[in-house]
């Protein structure tokens, strides 16, 4: 699944360094709030053993052909998701700068399509969930094959939307994710049976050393308060809506186009009696119409319709999670 | 079985290359890492079908393998397996993308065929500036570069750490599978019975040499910093090679070098 240079265009390639360097970035501020020095080695030499361990064939019954073990999700039941996406990161930059393996300037998209969704997805929506009553055999058979299947299918179809953006290939999305994704379904089960029969393995000789999910509590003291999160996501809505929509495109959205395109115009005509109370209703109630002000059309109407409704939309969400809060307490 | 030895030959073959002392590996790897990028990302925003101007890019590859010493066969070799994977990829554009673009003599060269062209000629630069990145710097210079590139210590460090125990861990799987296969003649690989007692003996050994690791390392004062050894040209001289590359490779990028020569020919 390593994708070559060729592949992707500038633009792509960034956006997918800035995305993983995001995760690396956050996994590092995780791995060293958990002040583990000894654990810098261990992803170090586990880096190296998971390597090495993909270049051992594992004869597949029946089949004639051989598979071998998934990287990320051994990494993620050993070291934990965060440390395990860094271990995963120096795997892909020696297999981009030794062996060929994947480009240079590719290398955002490979640790996202292979490190990220293999860690993260893998690790905190998969193993853990299912580890929280315990590790068992079983689970770690059922997490490894569900894990592998799915990081797996997710990464194949992240590369499908990597290189249909980049606009290299002629081959129809729909064609191009036909065939990855049944072939990632495949390897994805072979892979994940090998991972579950090493780790069951581990299981049996070392129970204490898989990840169980639980947080330290230098990773809980790292995680941002209930007040500092909504303060962040306040300061971050204002920006956007207050400065970014002022370069809001004035081209038609996507249902817009489309209607455009089908019925020739983008606003459908209504009559009758129930449209004409439901316009004048709309008309009273509406603050900002056409995000602007009713009485001028300077661009601070439009700043003052994003701040109004981005306060509307946090206050919305608050009011949500309060209700939701209050529920969950009442069936405790 | 016989991957792990190549992959081992590899790796020795490269750390050879990186220490010869040439011009080019003394050349500070700060510089050579922002070269590489560089010429990635301008070899990469050309257009799906101008070859024309990509043949120009050919220039950073050819001198510098020319300068260095570098064997354009093993770069070759580097690049097939890549080829592969961008022929299915690109080999539709030939199917799909029929628009004929010009003729030469009853053969019509279509679009598709132009942009399928490209995408083979950008995989063989990529994969042969990476090459001449790697042939010519070592990963601890690499790692140095990364730094000063301000990328995490955690991450440099796991890094160069990976490296370091690869060619460990790939001499033990090498020895791990060749007993397996003198043990059971015939099998193409290990059976299923065998699939988690054989790595995970491996991989419990290797937690355990991490534990050994560390302690070495942090009794000889190991801090996590990278200090840059061997000899190197003068600082200014290694800036002039960015400068200069990096200036060079931007007019190819802006003028059809190929597609002006031609016209001194063909008016």
């Amino acid at each position: 699944m390593h994708m070559a240079d060729a592949l992707v265009i500038p633009a792509v390639a960034g956006t997918m360094y800035i995305a993983s360097a995001a995760a690396a970035g956050c996994s590092v501020k995780k791995v060293r709030l958990m002040d583990e020095p000894e654990k810098i080695p261990a992803m170090g030499v586990m880096g190296a053993f998971v390597f090495a361990a993909q270049m051992i064939n594992f004869a597949i019954p029946g089949t004639g052909s051989s598979g071998h073990l998934c990287g990320g999700m051994l990494l993620t039941a050993v070291l934990g998701p965060w440390a395990g996406f860094l271990t995963m990161i120096g795997i892909l930059l020696i297999q981009c700068l030794m062996f060929a393996d994947g480009g240079l300037l590719a290398l955002g998209c490979n640790i996202w399509n292979m490190a990220f969704y293999g860690c993260f997805a893998g690790g905190f929506l998969i193993w853990r969930p299912l580890m929280k009553r315990g590790i068992t055999r079983k689970r770690i058979m059922a997490a490894s094959v569900a894990a592998c299947v799915v990081t797996l299918q997710m990464g194949a179809f992240s590369v499908v939307l990597e290189t249909f953006f980049s606009g290299i290939t002629e081959l129809p999305f729909s064609v191009f994710a036909g065939v990855m994704q049944p072939i990632h379904l495949a390897i994805g089960l072979v892979e994940g049976v090998i991972t579950a029969a090493v780790l069951c393995f581990v299981f049996e000789a070392r129970p204490g050393m898989l990840w169980t999910g639980e947080a330290a509590s230098a990773e809980r003291e790292g995680r941002l308060s209930l007040r500092k999160t909504l303060v962040i996501l306040t300061a971050a809505a204002a920006a956007i809506a207050g400065a970014v929509s002022l370069f809001a495109s004035s081209l038609p959205d996507g249902l817009e186009w489309s209607m455009e395109k089908t019925a020739g115009t983008a606003e459908l005509e209504a009559a009758g009696r129930a449209y004409e109370i439901a316009e004048n209703v709309q008309g009273a109630t509406a603050v900002l119409p056409d995000y602007g002000f009713s009485f001028s059309d300077s661009a601070a109407g439009t700043s003052v319709s994003g701040l109004i409704g981005g306060a509307l939309v946090i206050g919305l969400c608050i009011v949500v999670c309060y209700a939701l809060k209050f529920f969950r307490k009442g069936k405790s | 079985m016989a991957g792990i030895g190549k992959a081992i030959d590899e790796i020795h073959s490269l750390e050879n290359l990186a220490e010869r002392g040439t011009l080019l590996c003394r050349i500070h790897p700060l510089a050579k890492v922002l070269v590489t990028l560089w010429y990635l990302i301008l070899v990469m925003s050309f257009d799906v079908r101008d070859i024309s101007g990509l043949l120009g890019m050919a220039a950073y590859p050819v001198i510098l393998m020319i300068s260095g010493d570098i064997s354009v066969r093993q770069a070759l070799g580097r690049v097939r397996p890549i080829l592969l994977t961008v022929c299915l990829i690109g080999a539709a554009n030939p199917l799909f993308d029929r628009a004929p673009c010009l003729a030469v003599g009853s053969f019509t060269v279509t679009s598709g065929m132009l942009s399928m062209a490209a995408l083979l000629l950008k995989a063989g630069f990529a994969v042969s500036a990476s090459y001449i990145l790697i042939a010519s710097t070592t990963m601890e210079q690499i790692c140095y570069a990364l730094r000063k590139l301000h990328v995490p210590r955690v991450l440099v460090t796991v890094f160069l750490l990976i490296y370091r125990y690869l060619v460990l861990m790939l001499k033990e799987a090498d020895r791990i599978t060749q007993a397996y296969s003198l043990r059971s003649p015939g099998e193409k690989g290990i059976r299923k019975s065998a699939w988690g007692p054989l790595a995970g003996q491996m991989l419990l050994r290797s937690i355990d040499r991490a534990n050994t690791v560390y302690e070495s390392m942090t009794l000889r004062g190991f801090r996590g910093e990278f200090f840059l050894r061997g000899s190197f040209v003068p600082l200014w001289q290694s800036v002039c090679y960015g400068v200069l590359w990096g200036g060079v490779l931007l007019l190819f990028r802006l003028v059809p070098v190929f597609e002006l020569a031609g016209r001194v020919f063909m008016p």
